[in-house]
């Protein structure tokens, strides 16, 4: 296995990455619709957009704007009522219950905005936790959590408690977890919004890490139109669970793209 | 996920809300406890009566009589087969032919008469039965005082206490019987006695039949036949008191006074059947009114029981007594059983309510397990640990519970029966098999509570979850 900070092949470089990229998520047609009492409520109303492996995605709208809905969608945590999720030439419309589980477990690592670790549970213990469902070998657990804490400068407090630690600490770890199974896809729901701005910024920098890094393609959900403009290379705009917009932010690409080429410098 | 990696999961929960699920437990281990108790007291009591029953000999025991004695225990074999006149003769060589037949461990033949016993020059009527050596392992001697026969042929006789207290000229107390045997004894072991009795001896010449009968020639051979009565006296020392009830006696303890078996055969003393059966009561081959026969257990009795009818002669077991004792047992533990089952219902009903309870408070942690990749199995199998640990948990400490108020119970009723002057007894019985089917109960009864509450966690929707607070 590859290290956790060696990209893997299939990535094209950063500067690569755009929608004409190999389309790493194909959304089609998508819907998601909600009875409530007498009302229908449509949180996702026919929307397609392609995402490239690689690339850094923000999706952005008010809130109602049904763009968690997309995420979940994404994520496999909710089904579409119609049309088509295409992951890694999987439909999720089309997955069952189980093999959708095994879709969360291996292809995507999520992050959430109230971080979501499990209380009784060491930061060491939650990080492992999906490991124990993926029945990844007990001796080789411990190493891969060390590595992936340190990775997120959390190795001094692996035995902490969540509550023992900060908010942006607690989102270090969570990112740790989702990182953990070598996940090809990143979905971020509003990653920073409990946090200040400046740990906000420490967190968004190890988003873009893991997304240059180790090639993950990200999908983070936010409301904040500046922390998106900095950090993302595409911005969707959702609003009544329609797309209504899709640029391309070429500051952030090019800030990317230095860091990456610096990088493949280093490493020839 | 693996089964380690379940464990520890489930354990690690169970730690997280350690008084609702050690309270939880303590409701299983308390239905388990009940039902072992319940269960333990229903064995112990069948093998505590079995055990009494396969000591006083009765339930191993067939007494096998000719068709020819038309005093029969059993009416109905009788009209069946052949008419009593044809059938069979119960001698000697079928006592032998009896004894190999497989699954029996003796036969032997049931001598007893009444006749006059001499002691201190007082004359005494009474029942002198003969007992085999194996009578000595039945608890029907259990209390004698003094010893058993010192060897099959001795002249030794045990006294059954009523008749003691007669030699010793005392009036039985009438009510309970608070007879002090020892007391009995001491004045009488070692003494003499003498038994006078009816001697049955060959003639060694017949007496010449009349030639005008018009018997034919098998007749004639035995029409002659003759056997001369004489009385005779047999001293006997008493050796032992038997703390017998006269109401209770059966099968081979039927007397008051008992002779060794091979002694009493060499006396050949007239037994009822010598006037029947005439021709043979002449020669040296005796007749035997009855003949016991010892079933090695009580199973094969009916087997045995069948064998000696093909050879066509009467049966007599108490079988089917046993058999109905056997059957209000096997009703009396499955109501003990079902009682015992009603506390675990109770703990069923605790275990579902603490999972139910569980899932509300996990709820977000369910969901963000499912987030992070566990399966609909995988939740549902973590709660199945959970109430599978608290089952095993539940019926290990159940199991010694159970046991646990067996032995004070136990320990109680023996100290009752002592202040009673009763032995005491064993009847609580906790065999391996159900210390091993309460905890599997336990098991699989918690299992099938978590049934319930392990679906709804596993069919949680995510974002539902995730969005609980």
């Amino acid at each position: 296995m590859d290290g956790l900070d060696k990209p893997t092949q299939r990535n094209p470089t950063a500067l690569e990455a755009s929608p004409a990229n190999p389309p790493a998520i194909r959304v089609e047609q998508l819907c998601r619709h909600y009875r409530m009492g007498e009302t229908l409520i449509r949180a996702v109303d026919g929307v397609t957009l392609t995402v490239g492996a690689g690339e850094f995605v923000a999706l952005l709208g008010s809130s109602g704007s049904g763009k968690s809905s997309v995420l979940n969608l994404i994520a496999g945590l909710d089904r579409p009522t119609s049309g088509n999720v295409i992951v890694q030439h999987r439909n999720l419309a089309e997955l069952s219950r189980e093999d959708l589980a095994r879709y969360r477990l291996h292809t995507v690592g999520m992050v959430f905005q109230s971080f979501n670790l499990i209380a009784s549970m060491t930061l060491a213990e939650n990080v492992e936790l999906p490991m124990r469902f993926a029945e990844v070998d007990r001796g080789k657990r411990d190493g891969l959590v060390g590595e992936a804490l340190a990775r997120v400068g959390l190795q001094a407090r692996m035995n902490h408690r969540p509550s023992e630690l900060s908010g942006g600490e607690q989102q270090r770890a969570a990112l740790a977890r989702a990182l953990i199974n070598r996940p090809q896809l990143l979905l971020a729901d509003e990653p920073t919004g409990n946090l200040d701005s400046r740990t906000g910024t420490e967190i968004m920098n190890i988003v873009r890490e893991f997304n240059q890094q180790l090639a993950m393609t990200v999908v983070m959900v936010t409301h904040e139109r500046a922390l998106a403009e900095r950090f993302a290379q595409r911005l969707i705009f959702l609003a009544d669970g329609k797309l209504v917009g899709d640029e391309s932010n070429s500051v952030a690409t090019a800030s990317n793209a230095m860091d990456q080429a610096g990088r493949n410098r280093e490493s020839r | 996920m693996k089964l380690t990696d379940l464990t520890e999961l489930a354990v690690r929960n169970l730690r997280e809300s350690l008084l609702r699920n050690s309270l939880t437990t303590i409701g299983i281990s308390v239905g388990v406890a009940s039902l072992v108790a319940m269960l333990s007291l229903g064995i112990g009591l069948q093998q505590l009566a079995s055990r009494r029953l396969m000591k006083s000999g009765l339930f191993d025991t067939v007494v096998v009589t000719s068709r020819r004695d038309l005093r029969n225990f059993n009416r109905e074999q009788e009209r069946s087969g052949p008419a009593p006149g044809e059938s069979r003769i119960l001698d000697e060589p079928t006592r032998a032919e009896i004894e190999h037949l497989p699954n029996v461990l003796e036969a032997y033949p049931d001598i007893r008469f009444i006749t006059e016993l001499r002691y201190d020059d007082k004359p005494h009527l009474t029942t002198v039965a003969a007992l085999p050596a194996s009578a000595q392992s039945t608890d029907a001697f259990e209390g004698i005082q003094g010893r058993f026969f010192s060897s099959e042929t001795a002249p030794e006789a045990i006294l059954q206490k009523t008749f003691a207290e007669e030699l010793l000229g005392k009036s039985p107390k009438p009510g309970l019987d608070e007879t002090n045997v020892a007391e009995l004894a001491a004045p009488l072991l070692g003494k003499e006695l003498i038994m006078r009795y009816a001697q049955r001896e060959k003639q060694s010449t017949p007496v010449k039949p009349s030639s005008d009968n018009g018997a034919n020639s098998d007749n004639e051979a035995l029409a002659g036949a003759a056997y001369s009565v004489i009385s005779r006296e047999q001293k006997l020392t008493i050796v032992g008191v038997a703390d017998l009830d006269p109401e209770s006696m059966r099968g081979p303890t039927r007397g008051r006074v008992f002779l060794p078996l091979k002694l009493a055969e060499t006396l050949h003393v007239m037994q009822p059947t010598d006037l029947r059966e005439i021709s043979r009561a002449a020669s040296d081959q005796p007749v035997y009114s009855s003949v016991s026969v010892r079933v090695k257990n009580p199973g094969q009795v009916q087997k045995v029981e069948d064998a000696i009818k093909k050879m066509g002669f009467n049966t007599f077991s108490i079988l089917d007594a046993s058999r109905s004792i056997q059957q209000f047992f096997k009703v009396l533990d499955v109501f003990l059983g079902i009682f015992g089952s009603l506390a675990l219902a109770v703990a069923f009903i605790g275990i579902v309510n603490t999972l139910v309870m569980a899932i509300l408070e996990r709820r977000r942690e369910i969901g963000i397990m499912k987030a992070i990749g566990a399966s609909d199995g995988d939740v549902r199998k973590l709660f199945f640990a959970e109430a599978g640990a608290m089952g095993i948990l539940g019926g290990i400490v159940g199991v010694a519970l159970g046991w646990a108020i067996g032995q004070v119970i136990n320990l109680g009723t023996n100290v009752y029966l002592k202040q009673q002057s009763f032995p005491p007894e064993h009847f609580w019985a906790v065999p391996w098999w159900l210390v091993l089917f309460a905890i599997l109960f336990s098991f699989l009864v918690s299992l099938a509570a978590g049934l319930y509450p392990a679906g709804r966690a596993a069919r949680l929707d995510p974002v539902q979850a995730l969005r609980y607070e």
